[in-house]
């Protein structure tokens, strides 16, 4: 296990967004670490807060809009919610990068690619504008794209998504950032082009040491692709551990409930393995365990809520319930 | 129900829907005069028989052709070239036995209606019911997807995603369709809704007898909802068949590149040892031959040549390599 | 199935006036509008119990008199009450201002829909009527049509109300236009609805917010425009009491008698800015609320 100090360490986090009658409690005490180089994967359907969790990391939150309840969010030893503007225009794209869903709406429509990309180096690097368009050259080979001097002098419109996505990688890596987070990046891509820029992820993180934060809603890709994953309801991480050991042994209930209801869990034709009722309103939460209301094993002692537990005394593998840990064969 | 039941009921169905030889093609950028100066070719010869009662999934990227098909079946656009024959119907009469069930919950059901006259607009639309009977009408389907009456009046806005989904299906059914088309009907549905949707969708086929021509790039939710699955690239199918067949056994090159890259559990990512081009060539030059060549590792002679859809029913492929 | 979903239950009528209360009073300027033009409205409606005096009853023997506890606001040059003469004048001047916006907001609206949704010639000819109608200064325009249809409040009120349909016509097209490229509506085309459906069912209510805060806007410069054309005698005639020609009137006396321009001048400036202001609240109520949502 690594001992050096996490890229990124979340512990604790409550953060609620005021509303007009009552407040939406958008993360209920998260605790999240990312080591140096390793690849996390954080899983949760809408409502559970992992995009709050990715965009609060790099304070993209609009200022006035949140409130932090309790805990403390730092990045490389540094404290993100007391960071000034000054020093996150130095964090943000040269120590921690992020990739989102969408290129096209994270690459300015009317610019071409080459002087974005120049931009953002020439803010992060003082070097002059011709040796930034060799760094962006080679940064772009280094993204197997075939002709880089084309996509430098094309527009984001004339480039096709997968291409985009690369470019936005290519810019994240650009200044060999410690920490990338990476915000459902493939969702909007085709499965081909998907794979090819998953591949591409791992390769450059690898390469450079870099961690990955990767957001998504995708139980298959995180298998394939994290190290260790942590399990979000409701703003709350509910399991966490191993990829291997989640994936096949998960102790939660609602882990075991998103797994069991992917179809390729069922024969064809059969019906899919549910779980009843909906995701509480955030506005409203319930006391105690928020998922006891849709948990087939609820007990009376959900009515408290449980913390992170580690499973058999490991403090990597934790999960969020009061019931005994159970294998599976 | 396993797959040789599902192939003796299909095989025996009847043939509602009949596609010969479908080419649709855009005219684009327009010279001064207002001639085309080109064309996105959408479509490039569909042959397609849909029978009663199955489900028939379309698998392809973007670029495919998949929605201007899901367009075309919606008589939104019209055949370049090629037939369109519904079973038992007029060409005029032809879409009013068809619903379709939208992508995006969120975008397809207008934000200031109330639900109940959402779920009746088609038969609004068409005049078919009386007007007093539109609110029983659209109790009845609703209560059909799970949507409680006392919530008919409530707006879009106030269901989740899942629930929107809902009344989009309920509005498919109002009309009492035989064909409903699902075009990516839970890409935007978390995968505990998805689920629930998945199981509403096949409790709804069985009940009313419906036929269902599933379009999405989902291969997980195309394997277990469809009979018989077409893979489409660049607006040709290249390979039709059973679901099993298809999706398990590919034969065609295209299909084996598409379902290896597809995430499956536990399966570890490996690199691929020769990094194939993975770009769609663009529709408005068709590339000559096989369209597939470019991007093909058992690309030989005989490739140069226009590929015909080898092959008897139910299996067909489009390639002489593996026909 | 019993799958038993709820849905966030509706807000009902109560709570959903305690909201609206709640963000305008987090607005002082929009409180300030609301108050102004509500007060106005009072004294539109409440002319007859509020004035002093009848505004056409003339007494020669106290001309030109000075503001006083018998009038409040000083008589005019044949005796009438300037203060019964200017409660009664907002019935003309906030009046016309109120139809005049409200009738132009939904002719244009309307035509603005459908030339949206139809398109093709239909949608060029309008906008190039639009265009010609756009071009030519409005007061020029108004005068024009006033004269030509001669003096009267009813002239007055048809002639401004065709000058502001054109800015109407295209906030309701562009808003068509872009409703057509939304879902529910490409759903509604495979039902095979018609234009006419579209448009009722689809469009006009989708594309009312921007053309309602354009109203809410629009309320005070109608005001404004109907006092102008008072001004120039082009409103309601005399003995009609009327902001606008009050002011005109005034401008004869205004060196002995400041208070006979200035308290219907000012009467005109405080209503409009007060529309002004509540239209602006209105925007800012309804904008960011889209987004929200």
């Amino acid at each position: 296990m690594p001992t050096s100090t996490p890229v990124l360490a979340i512990d604790n986090l409550s953060l609620e967004f005021p509303a007009y009658k009552n407040n939406v409690k958008a993360l209920n005490g998260v605790t999240l670490h990312v080591n140096p180089g390793e690849i996390v994967g954080v899983v949760g359907e809408s409502g559970s807060g992992k995009s709050v969790t990715a965009m609060l990391s790099m304070r993209l939150l609009p200022e006035r809009s949140y409130r932090i309840t309790a805990g403390s969010l730092s990045m490389l030893d540094r404290d993100m919610l007391a960071a000034s503007e000054k020093e996150l225009l130095q964090i943000r794209g040269r120590d921690a990068a992020m990739i989102f869903q969408e290129p096209m709406t994270a690459l300015n429509p009317t610019r071409r690619i080459g002087r974005q990309m120049l931009d953002v180096i020439i803010h992060h690097q003082k070097i002059s504008a011709a040796e930034a368009r060799l760094k962006a050259i080679a940064l772009l080979h280094d993204m197997h794209i075939a002709s880089p001097e084309q996509v430098l002098d094309s527009y984001p419109f004339e480039l096709s998504g997968g291409m985009r996505q690369r470019v936005m990688i290519a810019l994240a890596f650009s200044c060999e950032p410690q920490l990338l987070i990476a915000d459902e990046p493939t969702t909007a891509l085709d499965v081909t082009v998907q794979r090819q820029v998953l591949l591409l992820l791992r390769e450059k993180a690898r390469q450079k040491g870099t961690a990955i934060l990767l957001i998504t809603h995708d139980m298959a890709l995180v298998s394939q692709f994290c190290d260790r994953v942590y399990v979000m309801y409701t703003g709350a991480v509910v399991e966490q551990g191993l990829t291997a050991d989640v994936m096949s042994n998960p102790q939660h209930p609602y882990t075991q409930g998103l797994l069991s209801g992917l179809p390729e869990m069922v024969e064809p034709g059969q019906p899919l393995m549910t779980i009843p009722g909906q995701v509480p309103n955030l506005a409203a939460l319930p006391v105690g365990c928020t998922f006891a209301e849709r948990c087939a094993h609820s007990m009376p002692i959900c009515a408290q809520r449980p913390s992170l537990n580690p499973i058999n005394g490991n403090e990597q593998r934790k999960s969020a319930c009061w019931l005994p840990v159970k294998e599976l064969s | 129900m396993n797959s040789a039941v599902i192939h003796a009921v299909t095989d025996m169905a009847p043939e509602i829907l009949r596609l010969d030889d479908v080419r649709v093609r855009f005219p684009v950028s327009n010279d001064w005069l207002g001639r085309p100066r080109g064309y996105a070719h959408a479509l490039n010869g569909i042959d397609l028989q849909v029978r009663a009662g199955e489900t028939l999934g379309i698998v392809g990227e973007s670029g495919c052709g998949k929605s201007t098909l899901a367009q075309l079946l919606m008589g939104l656009v019209a055949p370049s070239s090629g037939t369109l024959n519904w079973a038992a119907r007029s060409e005029g009469q032809g879409s009013s036995n068809v619903q379709i069930v939208f992508q995006d919950p969120q975008s397809s059901l207008d934000p200031r209606l109330p639900i109940w006259k959402i779920i009746t607009e088609p038969l609004y639309a068409r005049g078919h019911a009386p007007r007093g009977q539109m609110r029983d009408i659209a109790a009845r389907v609703a209560a059909q997807v799970g949507i409680r009456a006392e919530y008919l009046d409530r707006f879009p806005h106030q269901f989740s995603g899942g629930q929107r989904q809902r009344i989009a299906i309920a509005r498919a059914l109002s009309s009492d369709p035989d064909i409903i088309v699902l075009d990516e009907p839970t890409s935007a549905l978390d995968i505990s809704v998805q689920a629930q949707i998945l199981n509403l969708l096949a409790e709804l086929q069985r009940a009313r007898n419906l036929t269902y021509i599933l379009i999405s790039h989902n291969v997980s939710v195309v394997r277990h909802m469809a009979d018989r699955v077409a893979v489409m690239y660049l607006g040709q199918i290249v390979e039709l068949g059973s679901a099993a067949q298809v999706l398990e056994q590919p034969r065609h090159p295209y299909t084996r590149l598409l379902l290896e890259a597809v995430p499956r559990l536990g399966v570890p990512l490996q690199a691929e040892q020769v990094a194939a081009p993975t770009e769609l060539p663009g529709n408005r030059r068709l590339p000559e031959g096989c369209f597939f060549r470019e991007r093909c590792s058992l690309c030989t002679a005989g490739c140069e040549k226009p590929q015909a859809l080898l092959g008897e029913e139910p299996q067909r492929v489009r390639c002489h390599v593996q026909g | 199935m019993s799958v038993t979903l709820t849905a966030a239950r509706g807000p009902r009528w109560g709570e959903k006036l305690a909201y609206l209360a709640y963000q305008v009073r987090r607005s002082p300027l929009t409180m300030a509008g609301l108050t102004i033009s509500f007060i106005v409205l009072l004294c539109m409606i409440f002319a007859p119990w509020l004035a002093s005096h009848d505004p056409n009853a003339l007494d020669l023997g106290a001309r030109l008199m000075p503001p006083s506890a018998e009038h409040w606001f000083g008589t005019d040059e044949v005796g009438r009450d300037l203060f019964s003469r200017v409660l009664f004048g907002s019935q003309q001047s906030v009046g016309v201002g109120l139809f005049v916006a409200f009738a132009s907001c939904f002719i244009g609206g309307l035509l603005g829909c459908f030339s949206g949704v139809i398109g093709g010639r239909f949608d060029a000819l309008i906008m190039r009527l639009m265009d010609i109608m756009l071009s030519v200064p409005s007061l020029v325009l108004i005068m024009a049509l006033a004269a030509a249809l001669g003096a009267s409040l009813f002239n007055a009120m048809l002639a401004i109300t065709l000058v502001r349909i054109p800015s109407y016509v295209r906030l309701a097209r562009g808003q068509a236009l872009s409703i057509r490229q939304m879902g529910y509506v490409k759903a509604a085309q495979t039902f095979g609805a018609g234009r006419w459906h579209m448009v009722h069912w689809h469009v006009a209510r989708n594309a009312m917010p921007p053309l309602l805060v354009q109203l809410s806007l629009d309320i005070g410069s109608a005001i404004l425009m109907a006092s102008a054309l008072g001004f120039i005698g082009l409103g309601a005639q005399q003995p009609t009491a009327e902001w606008g020609a009050m002011v005109a009137t005034g401008r004869n006396y205004i060196l002995d008698n400041w208070w006979y321009s200035t308290f219907p001048g000012l009467a005109i400036l405080i209503t409009a800015t007060g529309f002004n202001l509540l239209g602006d609240g209105v925007r800012d109520l309804l904008d960011p609320r889209q987004q929200g949502k």
